[in-house]
């Protein structure tokens, strides 16, 4: 965090106090972590008043089991006249997570949002056109939470193919 | 030898009609031009000029599926994707064939997770499956090749 730009810190230190976040930074990187209901709000701010014109990119982790505000949702705004990256990071609970659509602010939000939705289950409010993105419309499941099981099948080896082969799906004609 | 004599020369041959047909069939089987994923690219090279396969007479491949025989299907097919090949598959008229070229496509490779069907014969009923990550066209061409000897020993009874 000591490597910070001169007008990253700076921006660093207003945002922390006007919305009263923490900072996680690592290097010459810096993080602001806000609720979920200031996060519209902190864009349209950073967008405006500081010339963060491009949401570059939109997802969440999933810290499951290991740490209780399971998703971390990772928004990284550009500023591409003083060409500094800021992240922002919203820390929801793992029942119905909810979170305010920053389509208004950024338009390319729109499809971050559905990725959001179809991988981790986060519901978005206000977003105009919520359906999956990745996955087919009628899926179960949200994949990429941790919770999810890995791997699909089990694999057919020699010693196991007859058994298996009873069992494949084989197309029809 | 009378025929000849009188009607100059005039080559007859005589053939069986499966033979002439299969003949027909493999000599030019012309393959879809639908690459889905990276095994698309070795399936363009084995087309292209160095691995030949207009000697085999697939000189072009056709876009439309009405218009051709063979389905290669060259890649990772995912479950959003799948129903769309079936439906070329469908659109295809018969006689067809499809070769399932590499290991994606065959039984779906590494990739053991929800988002791929886990081999393409869940989907359509495959003749030929080619080995590797990605096959090289020599190995294409080999597959390609089977699928002519399956060809030629098609019987009468089974198609008419």
């Amino acid at each position: 965090m000591s490597d910070l730009k001169e007008g990253l810190k700076e921006i660093v230190g207003v945002m922390r106090e006007r919305f009263d976040a923490d900072v996680y930074g690592f290097r010459d990187e810096a993080s602001l972590v806000v609720k979920s209901d200031q996060i519209v709000e902190v864009c349209r701010t950073l967008r405006d008043e500081y010339e963060f014109e491009m949401l570059a990119t939109l997802t969440a982790v999933d810290y499951w089991p290991e740490q209780t505000p399971r998703f971390h949702v990772v928004y990284r705004l550009r500023s591409l006249e003083r060409n500094i990256i800021i992240g922002l990071r919203v820390l929801l609970e793992g029942n119905a997570p909810e979170l305010p659509t920053v389509e208004g602010v950024y338009k390319n939000a729109n499809w971050f949002e559905r990725e959001l939705w179809d991988m981790f289950g986060i519901h978005i409010e206000g977003h105009s056109d919520l359906r999956r993105i990745l996955m087919p419309h009628d899926w179960e499941g949200h994949p990429l939470r941790k919770d999810y099981p890995l791997g699909y099948e089990e694999v057919q080896f020699t010693f196991n193919f007859d058994e298996i082969d009873l069992r494949k799906p084989y197309a029809k004609e | 030898m009378g025929v000849e004599q009188k009607l100059g020369n005039f080559g007859v041959v005589t053939v069986k009609l499966e033979d002439l047909i299969n003949w027909g069939r493999y000599r030019s089987m012309y393959p879809l031009l639908m690459g889905i994923a990276c095994c698309a690219i070795e399936m363009m090279s084995a087309q292209a000029a160095h691995y030949d396969m207009s000697r085999f007479g697939m000189e072009l491949m056709r876009a439309s599926p009405r218009q051709s025989d063979l389905m290669i299907v060259a890649g990772r097919v995912t479950r959003k994707m799948a129903p769309v090949l079936r439906r070329l598959y469908d659109q295809m008229p018969d006689p067809k064939w499809v070769l399932s070229m590499g290991d994606c496509a065959s039984c779906s490779g590494v990739f053991n997770n929800y988002a791929l069907v886990q081999g393409v014969d869940e989907v359509v009923p495959v003749d030929v499956y080619v080995a590797g990550c990605p096959p090289r066209p020599e190995a294409l061409i080999h597959g390609i090749i089977t699928v002519h000897e399956k060809v030629k020993g098609e019987k009468l009874k089974d198609w008419a």
